[in-house]
């Protein structure tokens, strides 16, 4: 039976991992490379990085972070940030990694997702989105949060599927940070209107949200988070066994 | 020395460190004197399969993957190569494969139960149908990880082991000197490894 992933993302800038971590046992806390094999070694099913660059040698230094990462991590590497054309899949793809994700390139440029998809795959390509309500309605946003698209958000994710996308990453602009929980209600309507894994993003606390996710949504696929993780309020290892004991399937 | 046949499909990167991480020499090669002298061959795979098909054919990869295999050395197949060792695919069209193994590739789609995504991306299990030396570093039940929208059925006696999505879908085969994996060992953490140190040690 397939398995519930759990996902840690690490954001990187200027070639180290940005969020502060307080574990003892490892040197380096803010090296990418071995915080990916640390997460690797505690049963992470996968890692997403985060390119937060703003300059082009920023970008060779991400790459050559990715290569070493590929070199020694032996789990799915997704990669957004900065993928705007299908050079940018191009680039990360060569230097290791298996997915790659686009939010504000896809808006600017639907047509990406299935240029890419056509050259690479649809396995390849995941569409990640961050919501946020505005007047009832749950809305698009893009530049990272900051730009409210007026896109509907459900119909958006459905035409990336459609045109491709073999993935979605849901971030709930509401829940994020707030640590109360995912954004169920969202989540749901995302899981209904799509074929395709569906993973959830924003608002994770602690282990009991992630539960609460499972159970309460079947169809979502994976959860995924940051700074609890990264600050050690959730042991990935000690989450994956409290999700075993509450009847869902995880690789142990 | 291991030959990962590079015939212009797919990243083969993480195949390369995965056989560095276990300190066995791997290279990305078409080049036929290299691929002779080879102890054993890996035939990847990504992307579509009348396209790779083509490519393998252009090349020249499949005959001479056909002459070594007839000599008897170990051949595996990974993801769409594992596909491409059988008789035949019904992925957009019909494709004929190296029939080194008997069976077909058919789509998910219209043959999975109501709530089975397609693709099958994740980790999940395997269920052992035969012993095989290539399984004698892991055990029955071990998660690997697959990323796939097609399958190969009808395969009878190389089936070794499969795993659950919806039906029991083919995971790994393996018949005399030809193996092949559904699933990615180079992206299937120590379990994975441990495969490939399997095939090493054939």
């Amino acid at each position: 039976m397939i398995t519930k992933r759990i996902i840690p993302c690490l954001d990187v800038r200027n070639g180290r991992v940005v969020k502060g971590t307080n574990f003892d046992n490892i040197n380096d806390v803010s090296s990418p490379v071995e915080l990916g094999k640390y997460y690797s070694a505690c049963g992470a099913d996968e890692l997403v990085f985060y390119d937060i660059t703003a300059s082009s040698e920023d970008r060779k230094l991400f790459t050559d972070i990715l290569t070493q990462m590929a070199e020694n991590v032996f789990i799915p590497l997704t990669v957004g940030g900065g993928i705007n054309t299908v050079e940018d899949f191009d680039r990360v793809l060569k230097c290791g990694a298996d997915k790659v994700s686009v939010n504000s390139g896809a808006i600017r440029n639907p047509d990406l997702i299935r240029q890419a998809a056509e050259k690479y795959g649809n396995q390849c390509v995941v569409i990640s989105a961050d919501v946020k309500r505005v007047d009832g309605q749950f809305r698009v946003f893009a530049k990272g949060g900051r730009e409210d698209t007026g896109l509907e958000a459900i119909s958006w994710i459905k035409r990336c599927v459609d045109n491709g996308a073999g993935e979605v990453v849901v971030n709930s602009i509401d829940t994020d940070g707030v640590r109360g929980g995912f954004d169920l209600e969202l989540l749901k309507l995302v899981c209904d209107a799509v074929a395709v894994p569906v993973i959830a993003s924003g608002g994770a606390g602690c282990e009991q949200d992630f539960v609460e996710l499972f159970r309460e949504i079947p169809t979502v696929d994976a959860g995924l988070a940051a700074s609890i993780f990264h600050f050690g309020q959730v042991r990935i290892s000690e989450l994956k066994q409290t999700l075993k004991e509450n009847g869902i399937t995880v690789r142990i | 020395m291991i030959a990962i046949i590079d015939y212009g499909v797919g990243n083969l990167f993480s195949l390369v460190s995965s056989f560095k991480a276990i300190g066995v020499e791997a290279v990305v090669t078409d080049n036929e004197d290299v691929i002779r002298a080879a102890d054993k061959l890996i035939l990847p795979g990504v992307g579509a399969f009348g396209d790779a098909r083509r490519k393998l054919a252009q090349t020249g990869m499949d005959k001479l993957v056909m002459q070594e295999a007839a000599k008897g050395k170990p051949i595996m197949g990974i993801c769409l190569g594992m596909q491409l060792l059988f008789e035949k695919s019904y992925e957009y069209g019909e494709h004929d494969g190296l029939g080194l193994l008997k069976g077909e590739t058919v789509p998910m789609e219209g043959t999975l139960p109501a709530g089975y995504k397609i693709p099958h991306i994740g980790w999940n299990g395997l269920i052992f149908k035969q012993n095989n030396p290539l399984f004698r570093y892991i055990k029955n039940g071990d998660f690997v990880y697959f990323v796939h929208s097609y399958y190969v059925k009808n395969c009878d006696d190389s089936l070794l082991a499969t795993t659950e999505y919806g039906p029991e879908l083919t995971a790994a085969v393996a018949k005399g000197n030809i193996y092949g994996c559904q699933f990615h060992p180079e992206k299937s953490g120590e379990v994975g490894l441990n495969i490939l140190r399997g095939f090493v040690d054939l």
